[in-house]
């Protein structure tokens, strides 16, 4: 289990030196290989934040499914601010509410959190156990399970598969 | 002409710097000051990202990333702090 | 010409994204209390900044690598800092706004709370004994 940490991690590596030197020239595609071939041995002393990463076909195409909704929540969001910013009255209606999620695996957590954040009136403050306290700019209901449909069911589908 | 929608650009940029700067000289609480740092330094990437074009060198690119770099991290100490203490 | 007209929509969708930051801008202004400008300032700095560098790319396009890695960067990094924040806002006790509806994690922290309040309780009278 333990390559396929290395492997993601060298991917990684070697794709932000690429990104970053934005040229591929014989002497730097080359010298990056070889520094991210042995860096993640000499950092990675026990590395598990990519275990539960699946890597099957289904997964991959629900991981751009995954980025596909999150994008365009996050456009909405910000349509969302925007309607709120400018108009006189500021209708805002906030509070802090609790959600559930069923994400074992911790980066999947993170990302669950990351994805809340950015997605209209919503924002993640804490995480304890498995319920997750957000920030919503407009409240609705106070009901556990009917805030999880409207919050983390959208992302959380493609997730599972993702990360399990 | 590209030039002068870039430049349009750069002063809206400034603009709004400067409304976040509003908020950095008001705000009542440390955490409304760093929130309006984060903006400022957020809008800087941009602003930087924005005069790399317009006198067309790359290596200003990796101004804003560092610059970017070292926001984040004053960010994240300031909470912190403000958090658990030193 | 075609290079031309891939300029002026790169340009516009700059402007675009500077329209997003000064929007977050007034939002941060405008906002009642810390947590409503945390909402504000991050999700629309987020945009904005992408859509700038978005922008950008259709200028240069030989400059991918460089606005690939800022745009990355930054979706990851912003949520991350607003969080951050935000968590410690609220440990120091930054105020609710008087609009808040409900705030269920003071709830589960006061649950918390007269739980451990118990257990030490119960601890200590054991040790009397």
């Amino acid at each position: 289990m333990k390559w396929k940490n290395y492997l993601i991690m060298f991917i990684m590596l070697f794709v932000f030196w690429l990104l970053l030197n934005n040229s591929l020239e014989k002497e730097i595609v080359l010298l990056g290989f070889g520094i991210s071939l042995v860096l993640p041995f000499l950092l990675c002393g026990k590395c598990e934040v990519f275990t539960n990463l699946s890597l099957s076909p289904k997964a991959i195409l629900y991981s751009f499914l995954f980025l596909f909704t999150f994008l365009i929540a996050l456009v909405k969001a910000n349509f969302d601010v925007a309607r709120r910013v400018l108009s006189p009255s500021l209708p805002i209606n906030p509070g802090i509410v609790e959600v559930k999620t069923k994400l074992k695996s911790k980066i999947g957590r993170v990302i669950l959190a990351d994805s809340i954040t950015l997605t209209p009136g919503t924002f993640t403050l804490e995480i304890i156990d498995d319920s997750i306290f957000v920030h919503w700019i407009d409240v609705q209901s106070t009901d556990i399970q009917e805030n999880t449909k409207l919050i983390v069911s959208q992302f959380e589908k493609y997730l599972e598969v993702m990360y399990g | 002409m590209v030039n002068i929608l870039i430049i349009i650009a750069i002063s809206i940029t400034l603009l709004s710097i400067a409304v976040s700067m509003l908020r950095f000289i008001l705000g009542p609480s440390p955490v409304d000051r760093v929130i309006a740092f984060d903006v400022m330094s957020v809008s800087s990437i941009a602003l930087i990202a924005f005069i790399s074009v317009v006198s067309k060198r790359v290596i200003y690119m990796d101004v804003a990333l560092v610059y970017g770099i070292l926001g984040f991290l004053g960010v994240i100490v300031v909470a912190r702090y403000l958090e658990k203490g030193m | 010409m075609d290079t031309n007209i891939l300029e002026i929509i790169g340009g516009s969708i700059a402007i675009a994204g500077s329209i997003f930051l000064l929007l977050g801008s007034i939002g941060l202004y405008r906002m009642p209390d810390a947590y409503n400008r945390i909402q504000a300032g991050t999700k629309a700095s987020t945009l904005g900044t992408i859509l700038s560098l978005l922008g950008l790319f259709f200028i240069f396009p030989s400059w991918f690598g460089k606005f690939m890695v800022l745009i990355l960067f930054v979706l990851i990094t912003n949520p991350v800092s607003s969080h951050v924040l935000a968590r410690a806002a609220y440990h120091i006790m930054v105020p609710l706004t008087k609009l808040t509806q409900v705030d269920k994690w003071k709830e589960r922290r006061e649950i918390d709370e007269s739980r451990k309040a118990h257990l030490r309780k119960v601890k200590i009278q054991k040790e009397g004994e």
